[in-house]
């Protein structure tokens, strides 16, 4: 019971992971570049469900949608401003450049929102009778419980990867998106506006980078500047570790590092979970090098 | 006869490799216009700036009699100018049925299943491999989608950029088979190629490009027959 408990913590964990993952291998799929400010974007969705629901006073089911919109326009306007005028760049300026940007961010968060922590009142908890309150489910005569912020996020991912499964393949746009994934020039050629898909790819990225915020913040109840990094950087492994470019890559990697990382944690060492982590990273690429899912197809000449 | 495609003193520059030096040349309705010349000649250099994939320092590009030298690549394939371009550059992990829907991108959706029927009628090999990845098609069938591809967007002006390039023989025939079709079909087509000799008996006329410039020009026979073609490029 308690390895069950174990494990269903780490596919909550895991889902968050995929969530960001999603974002990182979208954009690096269509972009060819690793967004590394995509953690920091988490964190600005976090602060900015945080404000609606503590100083506005908004439900969870209206501050989410309005930090999705935030996020998504603030993930147009990073590319446009910063990547945008390095497209022919080398990939090394775009990368530091990207480092930048989440330093900078990072750094107007400190500015506006103040270096301490803040407590995030969790919204998916409901009132017992009595008034105490209730964090989620037990099962099992106790023995189980389960939070509502872990199903939400596990019924979250499932819903955004389905959903995102859906656009990519069925939908005009999502196999636009795919063309200029593969070649940019010929995808022109086709009639497609390949700003306008870079632009939209950033966008749908950043409105789940706020989805993660909101769950991620739910679930520790604490939001800070920094809260972004090492689930965004845990993340990038997760969708390296599942193949970067590959939407259901993203998703098994981030499962599969979030239920490393609880089960180490909670069998091995705290201190140890990172290394663990990363010591399967290693390990998965020396065996795969293009990640569990990523794709290889041989080019005929 | 209209003319379709009217190309004023291009000038590409790659840096500051001057590629394209002052070229100037028209396609009218119905023609099919070839472009020949050995490898680095400018050719593929002038189709891309063509489709707005690079820009010329000078002069105007008009097609259907309106300035399209300054549209984006996009804009222009709205416009009914669609390219197939050299080394084919089909989307290798998209399925058959999914490249033929990108090539009608710009289309309206209501009017696409005829245009499919219709390419898949022409090439029936892409019709019973609609379902596969396109990057496990052989050579000359990827060719063929590339052309079908183009075909889709139902273009006013269809460019191939050396469609023949790495074809065994008997499917360069076919390829120019294809061609030959379509032009009797009505369709204008603007063609580069190195096989200069198959490109010469399918093309109205012909354009001959060296080091950037364009140095000979005359209708296809004229061409075929003319000495200096005939020492450069078709073996004496």
């Amino acid at each position: 019971m308690e390895f069950l408990s174990y494990l269903i913590s780490g596919i909550s964990l895991g889902s968050v992971y995929a969530i960001i993952a999603l974002g990182y291998t979208m954009v690096y799929g269509i972009a060819k570049m690793l967004n590394f400010a995509h953690g920091d974007v988490i964190m600005i969705g976090g602060y900015v469900s945080y404000y609606a629901m503590n100083a506005f006073g908004l439900p969870w089911y209206v501050a989410l949608p309005v930090s999705m919109v935030v996020c998504g326009v603030l993930g147009i306007v990073i590319e446009k401003l910063a990547y945008k005028p390095l497209r022919n760049a080398p990939s090394l300026a775009v990368l530091i450049t990207a480092i930048g940007v989440s330093y900078f961010l990072q750094n107007v968060a400190l500015l506006v929102f103040g270096a301490d922590p803040k407590t995030y009142s969790n919204p998916f908890q409901s009132l017992n009778a009595d008034g105490t309150i209730n964090q989620g489910i037990s099962l099992f005569g106790g023995s189980l419980s389960i939070t509502y912020v872990s199903l939400v996020t596990i019924a979250s991912c499932v819903i955004i990867m389905l959903a995102l499964t859906f656009f990519t393949q069925k939908t005009k746009m999502g196999k636009a998106m795919r063309a200029c994934s593969e070649d940019k020039g010929a995808a022109q050629l086709m009639g497609i506006n390949v700003n306008r898909t870079i632009s939209l790819t950033f966008a749908i990225g950043s409105c789940l980078a706020a989805v993660a915020g909101v769950l991620l913040c739910s679930s520790y109840t604490l939001i800070q500047p920094t809260t972004g990094s090492m689930p965004g950087i845990r993340a990038f492994t997760a969708a390296v570790f599942g193949g970067i470019g590959s939407i259901p890559g993203a998703f098994l990697g981030g499962l599969l590092i979030g239920i490393i990382e609880s089960l180490a944690k909670a069998y091995v060492s705290t201190q140890l979970s990172n290394s663990i982590v990363f010591a399967v990273l290693i390990v998965v690429l020396l065996v795969r090098p293009a990640g569990l899912l990523g794709k290889y197809v041989p080019e005929k000449v | 006869m209209g003319e379709i495609l009217k190309v004023d003193n291009m000038n590409v520059y790659y840096g500051a490799i001057h590629a394209v030096k002052n070229i100037s040349f028209n396609v009218n309705e119905g023609e099919v216009v070839t472009l020949i010349g050995a490898n680095g000649a400018g050719k593929s250099t002038t189709l891309q700036t063509v489709s707005g994939l690079l820009r010329s320092t000078t002069g105007d590009i008009s097609f259907m009699g309106e300035s399209i030298g300054h549209l984006p690549a996009h804009k222009i394939v709205e416009r009914g100018l669609a390219q197939c371009p050299e080394g084919r550059r089909i989307f290798l992990q998209m399925s058959v049925q999914e490249n033929l829907d990108m090539g009608a991108f710009v289309r309206d959706p209501k009017e696409i299943d005829a245009s499919l029927e219709q390419i898949y009628e022409q090439f029936p090999r892409l019709k019973e491999r609609r379902n596969q990845i396109a990057g496990t098609l052989s050579g000359g069938e990827q060719q063929m989608l590339a052309m079908g591809r183009a075909l889709m967007s139902k273009p006013k002006l269809l460019m191939l950029d050396e469609p023949s390039m790495g074809l065994a023989p008997i499917l360069v025939e076919q390829i120019f088979d294809i061609i030959t079709t379509l032009h009797k079909a009505g369709t204008t087509i603007l063609l580069v190629e190195q096989n200069a000799q198959m490109a010469l008996s399918v093309a109205d006329r012909a354009y001959v490009m060296e080091t950037g410039r364009i140095t000979l020009s005359g209708t296809g026979s004229e061409l075929a027959a003319s000495d200096e073609v005939k020492k450069a490029y078709l073996g004496g």
